[in-house]
């Protein structure tokens, strides 16, 4: 029987195939989460091994001078991003709920365009524009002018997220709340909004994570500072920025440092998103859902 | 929702015509302790528009600042500045050339790392892999978007370079050496450092994207496929890449959109030198780099509006590249349960 026999073969032929492509998309897997693993493996490695007290309590040593520490850069990024959540967080809630609640139009498929368009602006442009706006305006460098860098960044990622988690809320709940009276901006604002909230921070909190360790738009908007600044108005430290300018400077001790500060860094983020989950799954804000 | 659990905010009193209509109405629950009046609907209206409107004027403003702050340049140079190499700001003269193509050849060494790998993992964890790894190895990924830029950069300069030194380039020197892209002095640091940096950097953009697209493959496709005899792998590129296609294509396009203006990462490795050479493993320098760079450095209007040009020309190619993408993405996302209950 010839006939059955090539399409034995066929079928042979296909399964390797299948099996092939199946351990190829394995392989990517592999190939992927190498580098993903050997970047934290190093970073732990690197950062605990550098990280001590006064790391964490000082303010640079010149060059040369061993010790000293980035304090000032860990409370100058605090002071950044509360800048930058203060402007950024309410507009983009307020879009987001615009085109959730009223958007199902023209303009709102505009706004949509322009958000998820604007997601894709490279940072360095944002900072160009955060420049001519403010460090231009008021001839030096400040905390300002990077925390608006941030705010323009993190808009457009809070008013999307924002816009599919009160979309997820079912209109019936709405519905009931109109049927009891209700007027409908009461009925966004406790009964949507508030179904919804533990959402609409995830969004905030994905976009604050995305500008934490921004250092691009940083670079001359907040400029960085080797001493203590506490005010807004001044060139002011941040973690990203020193990472980097002493990732490429020449000295060992500053390298040690960068990774110190790296290790840092990502905790603070970490630590900031969970505490904000927390908080909304059982703390201040629990009963909402 | 019940009504306990609703904390009653303090705002002003009720207007006088409607104490009484409140009264009834604070008493069958307080959530209704204040509407406002009539007004209040049409005020929380416009301020919530007010918020839209505030984001499109957000790219408006962004439009106006490079452009008003490109001008001197443009009066100046015109079109050659995108096509000249003289990068002098002691003598005034400016052309962009060396870092468009340094972005360029970046981004697209990028993608051609990126995307087979990218893809491969979309497809495996949508497909192929077991229920109970579906989630770990997703979340992972993602993680992999979530550290800062800066932070593989660090790591690029202190492992990956070294390891490209001693070990990845004398070798493609010596197995393809002979095409001319690998060749040359071996310093680690280079266009390919930058390349292989951006594609770790753009993997998971890609293949987060590429995963929701394939997720709205309809199953039907799947089991027609399957029914008809093919083997998962026959099915995967029948009823799902094939149905996939556009949406996957947005989704390298986002990556390079991505990649083109990746500053930091790429400003420790590449080696910033506005030189255009054949070898891979030359120094190149890039658009955002440069900026990065010299930017806060820029002494001379010329020099400062030079630099804001290129900013502008970076801002309008990622504008065109994204906006591409998200027609790309929409076109097979849209129209999808995503909304169905609104």
């Amino acid at each position: 029987m010839p006939n059955s026999v090539r399409v034995l073969q066929i079928s042979l032929r296909r399964r390797v195939m299948d099996r092939f492509m199946t351990a190829l998309a394995a392989l990517t897997v592999l190939l992927v989460l190498l580098p993903l693993g050997a970047i934290f493996a190093y970073l732990l490695y690197r950062g605990f091994g550098s990280i001590s007290w006064a790391f964490l309590t000082q303010i640079p040593k010149p060059v040369g001078e061993a010790g000293g520490g980035m304090a000032n850069g860990i409370v100058g990024t605090v002071l950044i991003l509360g800048i930058a959540s203060v402007m950024g967080v309410p507009l983009g809630i307020g879009a987001g709920i615009y085109l959730s609640e009223y958007g199902q139009n023209r303009f709102g498929d505009l706004v949509r365009f322009v958000a998820d368009v604007m997601n894709g602006v490279p940072s360095i442009v944002i900072g160009i524009v955060a420049y001519g706006l403010v460090v231009l305006r008021q001839k030096h460098f400040s905390a300002i002018a990077g925390g608006v860098a941030l705010a323009i960044m993190m808009v457009p990622t809070i008013t999307r997220t924002t816009e599919q988690m009160l979309l997820l809320v079912p209109h019936a709940l709405r519905e009931a709340a109109y049927g009891l009276g209700v007027p409908r901006w009461r009925t966004t604002l406790s009964i949507t909004l508030r179904t919804a909230t533990s959402g609409v921070v995830t969004g905030i909190m994905l976009a604050f994570a995305r500008v934490a360790g921004e250092t691009a738009p940083l670079l001359f908007t907040a400029f960085g500072n080797q001493f203590w600044n506490l005010h807004a108005n001044q060139p002011t430290a941040a973690l990203s920025l020193q990472i980097f300018n002493y990732a490429i400077s020449p000295f060992d001790e500053w390298h040690r440092q960068a990774w110190a500060g790296a290790l840092v860094l990502i905790v603070l983020i970490v630590a900031a998103v969970s505490a904000v989950r927390i908080a909304v799954s059982r703390g201040t804000l629990a009963g909402v859902r | 929702m019940s009504n306990q659990a609703v904390p009653h905010p303090s705002f002003g009193g009720p207007e006088p015509d409607s104490v009484a209509r409140e009264q009834v109405k604070t008493a069958a629950n307080p959530l209704l302790g204040f509407s406002g009046g009539e007004g209040a609907d049409t005020a929380f209206r416009f301020a919530m528009l007010a918020c839209a409107v505030g984001v499109v004027a957000l790219l408006g403003l962004i439009v106006y600042q490079l452009v008003t702050g490109s001008q001197l340049s443009w009066h100046t140079f015109g079109w050659k500045f995108f096509g000249s190499s003289d990068w002098n700001p002691v003598e005034d003269q400016f052309g962009a050339f060396p870092f468009i193509y340094g972005t360029l050849v970046s981004s697209f060494l990028a993608l051609a790392i990126a995307v087979p790998l990218a893809v491969g993992v979309a497809v495996f964890i949508t497909e192929m892999c077991p229920g109970w790894l579906k989630g770990p190895l997703s979340f992972t990924t993602e993680l992999l978007a979530a550290i800062p830029s800066v932070i593989y950069g660090l790591w690029a300069i202190f492992v990956m370079v070294p390891l490209l030194r001693i070990w990845v380039q004398p070798f493609l020197a010596r197995t393809l050496g002979w095409t001319g892209f690998f060749s040359g002095p071996p310093y680690g640091i280079g266009m390919l450092a930058a390349g292989i940096i951006l594609a770790i950097m753009i993997i998971p953009i890609i293949s987060s994207i590429s995963r929701e697209v394939l997720t709205v493959v309809p199953q039907n496709q799947r089991e027609a496929a399957l029914a008809l005899g093919a083997t998962r792998w026959e099915m995967i590129r029948i009823g799902v890449l094939r149905n996939a296609r556009a949406g996957i294509v947005g989704a390298i396009i986002l990556g390079l959109g991505r990649a083109l203006g990746e500053t930091m990462a790429v400003t420790m490795v590449i080696g910033n030198r506005p030189e255009i050479a054949k070898s891979l493993f030359a120094p190149g320098y890039t658009m955002a780099s440069v900026l990065a760079n010299e930017f806060s450095e820029a002494t001379g209007d010329v020099y400062l509006s030079a630099l804001i040009e290129i900013g502008l020309a970076l801002f309008f190619v990622t504008i065109v590249v994204n906006a591409m993408a998200r027609l790309l993405v929409w076109s097979v996302t849209r129209g999808l349960p995503a909304r169905s209950n609104a």
